[in-house]
This record gives structure tokens, sequence and C-alpha cells, in this order.
């Protein structure tokens, strides 16, 4: 298997405030690999540097940030020192933070068309994928709406879209189930799930939510300080309970309970779901 | 002297502190999002609002501070209209956190952000920094105190606004969606901190989809549906119907889904917390509890690691 995504030696620094100003390296050595197909989880506190690395992979940062980046990052192929955004847009998608924020186009419709334009893709087939987005996302009720009318989880729906039509090779996704509805948030994760069937699609995704993680990555990387503080699959991670909770990360409320069961009984259970948490539990209930 | 409300606490009329009798709204020329919404909030209750993205929950609670006003019916604060009275005076009772950071931060730096709720209630400069050195300190927030907000992470952000709303510690806290990028530590201090002004008195009321922690916190939970109010109650009640949560676009938190799933084992299936499921686990199962390591009780938290 290829490399989706290839950091060796990152250090990343946003341009000082004034010329005296300190300017920390917010990333601060990374070396990764993602595997093409891979779901990579990036989970850390809040200043961890987590929505900084998104920005490096999709080659914002230091294109439109400035700053200071030593070490390199290839991306789908391409070497984001030697490609500009615009370019690495073609094969890297990223959904912003407050993606919701930034929708400008007219209708929702417009705004899930506009990337596919830019692209300079066929008229036919930006309709196509257009309508596929709309109908994935329930979202062929508002297409005539302007998007700053709708709610926040409608409008990330419409952020999401707008990203996925694109087809990245490459998704990076920076908090996508902020401010989603549970029924929105198993609509987006399903439809991460269907991209990744052909395993062509590879994603990275910042996420508070550990029940997301532990249902739907393939791996845990944490982040602190901009370094890696811990790496693995979501289920031998987040059973390093105590560690996690220094470094500011989330815990699924499965693992508190096997936790809490295993400290009172003296039991090793291991679950992550309420499916795997029934069978292990019941077998000790009448 | 502040004394701890009941849980289920039930206002009278003459403790009514929100009320939105018949609530209509409607943006432009558009169909109505608030339809008819009767909903009456008691002084020192902690309510949570639930409901589907487009249910008309952003759009309710802005009514209390009177960032929005009704198209028909009306609004009272503390017993009074809102009609006719400015932001700026429903400020002084009502505090409101906007569901994205920029939706309200706009000073060159952190330090003056929490300063000008503060300045704007009339203060003298004695207490308007005091207070400011409190809630920078509670939220973390000292080493960036002279930073500009917009260079911080969405994280930080988040925590200049709640810091912002701690330091004009109004009787009533409006909250949407509060939780957004804050990491596990930031929830447990936002909690910790909204535990805190709860039993001093004080009027919570959130919007979340975090159900974890509607459940562990929520005296009452309120669901909206499609700009009405479908459901009104204690959590136990609102997260054991099943074709509610389904209407409304909800789930039940996981450890409400594991104890109904174990109901034939003899579960009860009325868990809303961890601490409580283990409580009725433990004594319902074969294995026997360790001695000395019972309950914990108390701190409930939805996100918050076990230590």
């Amino acid at each position: 298997m290829t490399d989706a995504i290839l950091l060796e030696g990152l250090r990343f620094a946003y341009p000082p405030l004034a010329p005296d100003a300190p300017a920390p390296w917010i990333i601060d050595g990374l070396d990764l690999r993602v595997r093409a197909g891979e779901w990579l989880a990036v989970m850390g506190a809040s200043d961890a540097g987590k929505t900084t690395l998104c920005l490096l992979m999709a080659g914002l940062a230091p294109h439109l940030t400035g700053g200071q980046m030593e070490g390199r990052i290839v991306v789908a192929g391409r070497d984001t020192r030697d490609h500009t955004p615009q370019i690495l847009a073609g094969a890297v998608g990223l959904l912003f933070q407050e993606a919701e924020a930034q929708l400008f186009n007219p209708t929702v419709e417009a705004e899930v068309a506009w990337g596919l334009e830019n692209l300079g893709l066929p008229v036919a087939e930006i309709r196509a994928r257009a309508e596929e987005m709309l109908a994935l996302f329930r979202l062929e009720q508002v297409r005539q709406r302007a998007p700053a009318e709708l709610s926040g989880g409608e409008q990330k729906r419409v952020a999401l879209a707008s990203v996925l039509a694109m087809r990245p090779q490459v998704l990076i996704l920076d908090e996508p189930m902020g401010g989603l509805d549970p029924a929105g948030r198993s609509e987006v994760l399903a439809a991460l799930s269907d991209l990744r069937q052909d395993g062509s699609t590879t994603i990275v995704m910042t996420e508070s939510d550990p029940e997301a993680v532990a249902a739907f990555a393939d791996r845990l990387l944490v982040l602190d300080e901009g370094q890696v503080a811990m790496e693995g699959s979501p289920r031998d991670l987040f059973y390093q309970t105590e560690r996690l909770a220094g470094l500011g990360v989330a815990i699924p409320q499965m693992v508190r309970l096997a936790d809490l069961l295993n400290r009172r009984l003296g039991t090793a259970f291991c679950f992550l779901n309420v499916g795997q948490a029934g069978e292990a539990l019941a077998v000790h209930l009448g | 002297m502040w004394v701890k409300r009941a849980k289920h606490w039930r206002c009278t009329l003459a403790d009514a502190i929100l009320q939105a009798v018949d609530l209509w709204f409607w943006y432009g020329e558009g169909t109505p999002v608030v339809r008819g919404v009767n909903l009456t909030i008691g002084r020192g209750e902690f309510v949570v609002l639930v409901g589907a993205n487009g249910s008309g929950k952003t759009t309710l609670i802005k009514h209390f501070n009177g960032l929005l006003r009704p198209r028909r019916g009306q609004v009272r604060v503390a017993g009074q209209d809102t009609a006719g009275r400015s932001m700026g005076e429903l400020a002084r009772q009502v505090g409101y956190l906007f569901q994205r950071p920029e939706q309200q931060i706009f000073s060159p730096t952190v330090q003056q952000e929490l300063a000008f709720g503060p300045r704007n209630l009339g203060l003298p400069p004695a207490e308007i920094k005091a207070r400011v050195e409190a809630a920078l300190t509670r939220f973390r927030l000292t080493a960036v105190a002279g930073q500009p907000p917009a260079i911080l992470s969405y994280g930080l952000r988040r925590r200049v606004t709640l810091a912002s709303l701690a330091a004009m510690d109004p009787p009533v806290l409006v909250l949407d969606e509060p939780t957004v990028g804050l990491d596990a530590r930031g929830l447990e201090e936002t909690f910790g901190w909204l535990a805190g002004l709860h039993i001093q008195g004080r009027t919570i009321v959130l919007v979340t989809h975090d159900m974890t922690l509607a459940a562990a916190h929520a005296g009452r939970v309120v669901v909206l549906g499609q700009g009405q109010v479908i459901s009104d109650g204690p959590p136990a009640q609102v997260f054991r119907q099943n074709d509610l949560l389904a209407r409304a676009a909800l789930t039940m938190p996981p450890v409400t889904a594991l104890a109904q799933a174990l109901r034939s084992h003899g579960m009860s299936g009325d868990s809303l917390t961890v601490e409580a499921f283990c409580d009725e686990y433990i004594a319902l199962t074969e294995i026997t509890e360790i001695p000395g390591r019972g309950p914990a009780r108390g701190m409930e938290r939805g996100h918050e690691p076990a230590l």
C-alpha cells in the first residue's frame, strides 16, 4: 500500500504578531505516514495543533498563512512546498472547522456546485455530482435557500457536501461533527463510510467526540503541543484513561463504564460500544 | 444563603424567570421556524434544550435576550414583556453565549473582550478588574490575556466567550452549544462552573446535541421539533421514549441504550449515567464487589474521563 500522506520532520510556526514577538513551533517535529484508504482520527487538547496540522496537509499553511515550515509533507503524491493550494485542491479536500461560516453562494445548490465549476468539469457532470450530494445530505428541501439562513447543522452538511462533491483522494476534516444533531452525525459518518468502501479515499479527521472515533477510525493519533503523544488503535488507546485525561482527550462512555466496573469489581471488561458491552455484561446477570 | 434546588423542582408562576407565550417567529417572509411555543422556565432551573438541526432551538433562545423579537406572541423576562426593552437592558438579566465564537468576539485583546460586558454594566473599575482576573484564571486564559482573540484556536476562542459570560455574571445564562470545540478538560471546567452557578441559584438554559451531557446535568429536558415543544420533563422521562427520540432526530446516551438492552436480564433500563448504571449492575450481578471501592458519589459528567 502506498502512503496517501507522508510527514517528515515537520515543524511549523505562524508568523510572529510583531517583529520581536516569539513565534513558537505549533507543530514541533511530526513524522507520520497515512496509508491510502486509512481513516485516521486526530485528538488532543484545544491548543495541541490539530487545526494547524489540517491546514498544513491541505497546503494552506504556509502558502496562505505565511510562517515558517521545516521538513516536508507529501499528500496524494504531491509535495506541498511545490504545489499551490489551488492545485492540491484537485486531490485534497479540506473541511474547515468553521466551514459553515464560510459559505458565500446565494443558494445551497450553487454552493455545492461551486468547487466543481472551479475544477472545470462539464456541466452535466457538475449537475450529476451536485444532485448526488444534495440527496446524500438531505439538502433537497433547502436547495434554493441561502446558506446563511439555514441552521448551523444544515450549514455543516452543505459545507461537507461541497467538499465531498469534488471527490478528493484525501479528505481532511476538522471537527466535522461539531454542531450536528445525532441523526446528522450518523448521516455524515455513514456517507464517509460509503466513500471508503472502494478503499480509494483516505480520511484524516480531527474529532472531539470519542464515540465517533471509536466506531469508525482505524487509527488514533493524540497530539500534545505539536507532537505525537500517543498513537495506535482506538481500542488500545482509549483504555489508557489516565493518560488521555492528562492530554485533554475525552473517552467513549462505554470505556468509562468498563473502567468504573473494573475498579469496583476487579473485572477486566474491555468494550468500546453498546453492543460489545451488552454481550459482556449479560453473562454475569441472571 | 443559597440552597441547592431539588433536581426536578418545578416553578410556580411567581418564580418564572423566562416565559414564551404562544411565541411565533419567521425570518423575512419565510415559513415559521418557531410555531406557537409556550414555555415557562423557573428561577434556578437547569434546562437543557435539545432537538434536530433546524428545529428552532437557536431561534427560540435568541428571544430571551432580545436578539430576536416575536412576530406573534410574547416573551417575558422576570415577568416583564421584552417588547420595548433594549438588548442592553435585557443583558443585565440574561447573558447569552452564541453558537459560534466569532459571532460575539470583537475586542482587540482577550482581556478587553472580558472587560467589555462588565464595563457596560457600569461596574466600578476595581470590580471589573477582579471579575476579569477571576474569569481569566478559571478558563486558563491568563497566558493569552494580551493576545488578539482572532489568532487563538477554536477551543480557546470558545473559552474566551465562556469567560466573558462568567465576567458578566448574569442571573440567567442562555448558552447555545457551549461544548462544541471544547476538549475534555474544557468540558469538565465548563460544567463544573455551570454546576456551581446552579447551586448558587442562577438559571441555566443550554442547547446541546450531546445527549450524554443532557442526561447527566439537566434537571429538565425540553425537546423541540419543527418549531414546537414536543416533550418536556425530567431526563429519565424524556430519554425513555424511543419513538419521540427518533422523531426528534435524537439518540439516547450509550449507557441508557445499554441499560435498556439489558432489561431482559433484570436491569430497569433507566440509567442516565455511568455511575447509576454501575450501582444497579453491581446490585444485580453475581460478581462480588471489592470492599471499599463503592460509589464515588456525585460528579457524573458526560465526557469526563474516569480517573
